[in-house]
């Protein structure tokens, strides 16, 4: 297939500005043949809050500037100000569609610092909330795919899937969005009763829908109009621009932290990394569809393997004055746009020097997303962003 | 692409039509899941007001407020925690912490309301909707935040320690210390229960920084006999410690101990700045250089006064020394403390009686203010027959002369009539002395008490037992039996119940139950009493007295009726080393206001 797509605009480069001297195209707006457009902060082709700045001629993109800053929480500065276990109510908000990762990698930052350990049972729980994440997080992108090239009721379908995962957070964790659930040393709390035949039902619900999006979405025309040969990822962009997860594997890399630097319990668990090579939105999205249900098996992998009795959580010393020797660390995790990281640093306080949160948004939604929009049609813009899938509360920490 | 089948595939999802809609038609009545993490709940009794909730809130949503109408105990700040929902974001990490267990979430999460204000409410007090709700989010049984149990103190084993008088807990180690510092929570409930109201979860936080000499000034700020009470206090502060309600207090007493132990005799003056002290040329009597007198010399003496203590006996310590045990409290460590206070030019007259050597008059008139101090030195007889033998004996005689080194009479059987920590420190004495002198034990304790109710600490009964000696609570004493001059034994009767329903002291017995303890020596042991008698009469008529006779002072200043004179330590309240100390520290501010007030008359 063509890479560049039968609505991609390369070649006829006449009419685009000429590169000035520092090599940036010149735009001179008093000759009227172009125009600024703002993509966000408010619009419903765009992920969260930000903006993207056009400047378009007709009706391609000639220039795209992000900008962020909607959504400036300040919160690693604010948790240089709290003790370590009131941070947990704090970072899981950084990414708010996927809070468990920020939980997660916050906890193990703690651990490898303090050395406390996680008892069986808690990992196994740990990695069960992740995989639970990543398929409530796929559900969420999905319907927001759909939506990006104007089919709702895809969105619907998989917003009630979703509804279905937040539904068993509910139950397991007390809450739907801000699940707070992992804690140093393990988690807060066992399974319910009944947990996993009720998750085995919306499993099966969530694969039955899956065979229909398959036909609606990824075998309908006007999606792959749509979305085939549009939104390309240049492989060589892949260690320059930082891109990573799917984004990244759906340009041939096989870059995937659970198998690169295994974590929690996935070294025991049976699954292998799904890749692609043509790096369109089309490719972007089947990777994910198949991931979602890569995600299906895991999480019955997990229940099945999981033991049913044993501590899930460490006696732990005393939070309210837990103090961490000075040290520094870098803990990584596999979300579902890719390798998410936490550095801290510690001074030997109760208090974090610093917490630095690298999402993988932060590099896809502003330096790549400028890249891929220049020459594209105003039309593409809100499903390469969608496509990226990224998450500004995430940028803005 | 494009090919026909990309067109129709789309149609095959037709069976979606038929479904049955998803959506909830009615969200407000949606329930919870049993987890859910939804409004709050708080057993309004079962709760202290420990207020570390409101410490471990990052949204700072929880405030503690005064709450009028509840059932305060002891070791309950009487304050509640109110919730303000504008802030709130239901970690549910103030459920984790709760020291009690008594603050809960419910599974209630919808509440439609016009004004913002009913969004603040104190759970438990401001009835809601939801007070009843059974389910919602409770900690796990295995999740703790801090740990509840406590470490371990190392002490001798009964073997080791039961023929002598060596010193039997060893202390914390420093790894020790930092471990049981470590599970502090910091509510503070100990500081409000502390007679000197001494600054215990600062000091505490000074060990977990590893900083003694901070600890060791934060203690001398309200107690400056922290090696003696850091050994045998009554720590009160443990009995209410927020941790206690769910798991081990915090062993407050051996962290202070820890503390004192650390820092050397040598390093006091430069840590507590007592090398720059400004004298003035006022002086002040203290009668008594037990805790109270002690503890009235150390605070008038860092404010420069110049102090007399006048003791009758021929060391500095009071009950302390004379009443408790070597092996409770080592003499050293009294001398530690007290050498301390000296060095700031304490002078302490020994073997000086007031009333006898010297008069109350002549006191009053070479010193601007005199501290009476003297404590509970007279034994309190049974008075039953048989008690003017000679081979009868107050516990607080023998323990004294043990002190001074007197040979006292250990017979081979003695039986020890009394339940309290006193009796307990006899006892204990004396099975030492009895093992060391026949190799074995053959000494019985009776009280009145059940062995439930009795006033001794239970470590005291449990270590008493450990080293021979035999308890035999619930008795109430009727008759030693004398027989050619020679006692044969305590007769005793069952003791039903000690105290009347108004909580008076008034012994029921069941005579028919009879009981006969073998020995050759009795020992009493039921309580001391003051002996006021240096105090002359016509200045005893103008004290104000309660209906006992026991003089009343100012509660802050521990002033008397007469201004120059101000009482404190045992015969005032307490009795133990605590109440004393801190009763010599408010007697201290009340003799330094009562000084500088007059002196300003005088200008």
């Amino acid at each position: 297939m063509n890479k560049q797509g039968v609505f991609s605009l390369e070649g006829d480069r006449s009419k685009y500005p000429q590169p000035g001297a520092d090599g940036k195209p010149e735009i001179d707006l008093s000759s009227h043949k172009y125009m600024k457009m703002w993509q966000g902060p408010n619009h419903p082709g765009i992920t969260g809050n930000m903006s993207v700045e056009l400047t378009v001629c007709a009706d391609e993109v000639v220039e795209a500037k992000t900008h962020v800053g909607y959504l400036h929480r300040g919160f690693e500065k604010l948790m240089e100000r709290r003790k370590y276990i009131q941070n947990f109510p704090l970072v899981c908000r950084i990414a708010v569609p996927e809070p468990d990762y920020n939980e997660l990698n916050y906890a193990t930052a703690i651990e490898k610092l303090t050395g406390i350990e996680v008892p069986e049972k808690g990992l196994w729980l740990r990695t069960l909330v992740a995989e639970m994440a990543r398929l409530q997080g796929y559900l969420m992108w999905l319907g927001g795919m759909a939506g990006a090239v104007g089919f709702g009721t895809v969105g619907q379908w998989s917003n009630y899937l979703r509804d279905l995962i937040l539904d068993r957070f509910e139950e397991l964790t007390g809450a739907r969005i801000y699940h707070i659930y992992i804690l140093p040393g393990g988690v807060r709390n066992d399974l319910p009763e009944g947990f996993a035949d009720r998750m085995e039902a919306n499993l099966k619900e969530i694969e039955g829908f899956m065979k229909d999006i398959n036909r609606v979405l990824f075998n309908n025309y006007v999606y792959k109009k749509r979305t085939v040969g549009i939104g390309y990822i240049d492989p060589a962009w892949i260690y320059p621009y930082g891109i990573v997860g799917p984004n990244a594997r759906a340009a041939g890399s096989k870059n995937d932290v659970r198998k690169d630097s295994p974590y929690v319990k996935y070294p025991e668990l049976d699954f292998g990394v799904n890749t692609a090579t043509d790096s369109d939105i089309y490719t972007r999205s089947v990777l994910r569809y198949n991931e979602l249900l890569t995600d299906v098996d895991l999480i019955r992998q997990i229940l099945s393997k999981m033991p049913k009795e044993g501590d899930f959580i460490a006696k732990l010393p005393n939070m309210m004055n837990l103090t961490i020797p000075a040290g520094e660390t870098y803990v990584r995790s596999e979300c579902t746009r890719g390798e998410y990281g936490y550095y801290m640093v510690s001074d030997g306080s109760g208090y974090p020097r610093r917490v630095n949160v690298r999402g993988p948004s932060y590099t896809h939604a502003v330096a790549l997303l400028e890249k891929m929009l220049v020459n594209a049609n105003i039309a593409d813009v809100a499903q390469i962003m969608v496509s990226l899938h990224t998450y500004p509360p995430e940028i803005e920490r | 692409m494009g090919t026909t089948k990309d067109i129709l595939s789309p149609f095959l999802v037709w069976k979606q039509f038929f479904r049955k809609p998803v959506t909830i038609k009615e969200p407000l009545k949606r329930q919870g899941a049993d987890r859910y993490r939804g409004f709050h709940i708080n057993d309004i009794q079962e709760c202290i007001g420990c207020g570390t909730c409101e410490s471990i809130c990052e949204n700072q949503a929880i405030d503690l407020v005064a709450v009028a109408g509840i059932d305060t105990k002891s070791g309950d700040s009487g304050l509640r925690p109110k919730v303000d929902y504008g802030r709130c974001c239901w970690c549910a990490l103030c459920v984790d912490v709760c020291t009690t267990g008594s603050l809960k979430l419910t599974n209630v999460f919808t509440w439609v309301d016009t004004d913002p204000d009913q969004f603040r409410y104190i759970p438990g007090v401001d009835a809601k909707p939801w007070d009843n709700a059974t389910k919602g989010y409770k900690k796990a049984a295995s999740l703790e935040l801090y740990p509840l149990e406590r470490i371990p103190m190392q002490h001798l084993h009964p073997e080791e320690r039961h023929d002598s008088f060596i010193e039997i807990i060893k202390g914390f180690s420093k790894e020790e210390a930092l471990r049981e510092a470590d599970r502090c929570v910091a509510c503070g409930i100990c500081t409000a229960t502390c007679p000197a109201h001494m600054g215990i979860p600062e000091y505490i936080k000074a060990i977990r920084e590893d900083n003694v000499e901070e600890g060791l000034r934060i203690m001398y700020e309200t107690n400056p006999l922290p090696e003696i009470c850091g050994r045998i206090c009554t720590h009160k502060c443990e009995t209410v410690c927020s941790v206690g309600h769910r798991g081990d207090p915090l062993s407050i007493r051996w962290l202070k101990r820890y503390l004192a132990d650390q820092v050397p005799a040598s390093a006091y003056a430069s840590v507590l700045k007592s090398d720059s002290i400004e004298k003035n040329n006022r002086k002040v009597a203290i009668i008594g250089a037990g805790p109270a007198g002690l503890s009235a010399a150390y605070y008038l003496g860092m404010m420069g006064y110049q102090i007399t203590v006048f003791e009758k006996l021929s060391a500095a310590g009071g009950m302390m020394r004379f009443g408790i045990p070597e092996y409770r409290l080592p003499y050293d460590q009294i001398d530690k403390d007290i050498n301390y206070i000296l060095s700031l030019g304490v002078e302490i007259k020994y073997g000086v009686s007031v009333g006898k050597d010297i008069t109350l008059e002549q006191l009053e008139k070479e010193y601007d203010a005199v501290f009476a101090a003297t404590g509970l030195h007279d034994g309190r007889s049974t008075r039953i027959p048989g008690t003017n033998h000679s081979g009868v004996y107050q516990s607080i005689e023998l323990l004294r002369k043990i002190t001074l080194g007197e040979p006292i009479e250990v017979a081979e059987k003695i039986v020890v009539i009394g339940g309290g920590n006193v009796a307990m420190d006899i006892t204990r004495s004396l099975a030492r002395m009895q093992r060391q002198k026949y190799g074995k034990v053959q000494l019985i304790a009776t009280s009145l008490e059940t062995e439930d109710i009795m006033p001794a600490d239970r470590e005291e009964v449990v270590e008493a037992r450990e080293e021979g000696a035999i308890i035999y609570p619930g008795w109430g004493p009727r008759e030693i039996i004398v027989e050619n001059d020679r006692i044969k034994g305590l007769k005793v009767v069952q003791c039903l119940s000690v105290f009347d329903e108004q909580k008076r002291f008034s012994p029921k017995f069941d005579e028919s139950n009879e009981n006969f303890f073998e020995a050759d020596m009795v020992v009493e042991s039921i309580g001391q009493g003051a002996n006021l008698s240096y105090i002359p009469a016509s200045y005893f008529e103008q004290l104000e007295k309660d209906h006992r006779g026991r003089v009343l002072v100012d509660t802050l200043t521990f002033q008397t009726k007469l201004p120059w004179l101000f009482m404190g330590g045992d015969i005032i309240e307490g009795p133990d080393v605590i109440h004393g100390i801190a009763n010599g520290h408010k007697a201290a501010k009340g003799i330094d206001q009562y000084l500088n007030a007059n002196r300003e008359e005088k200008q």
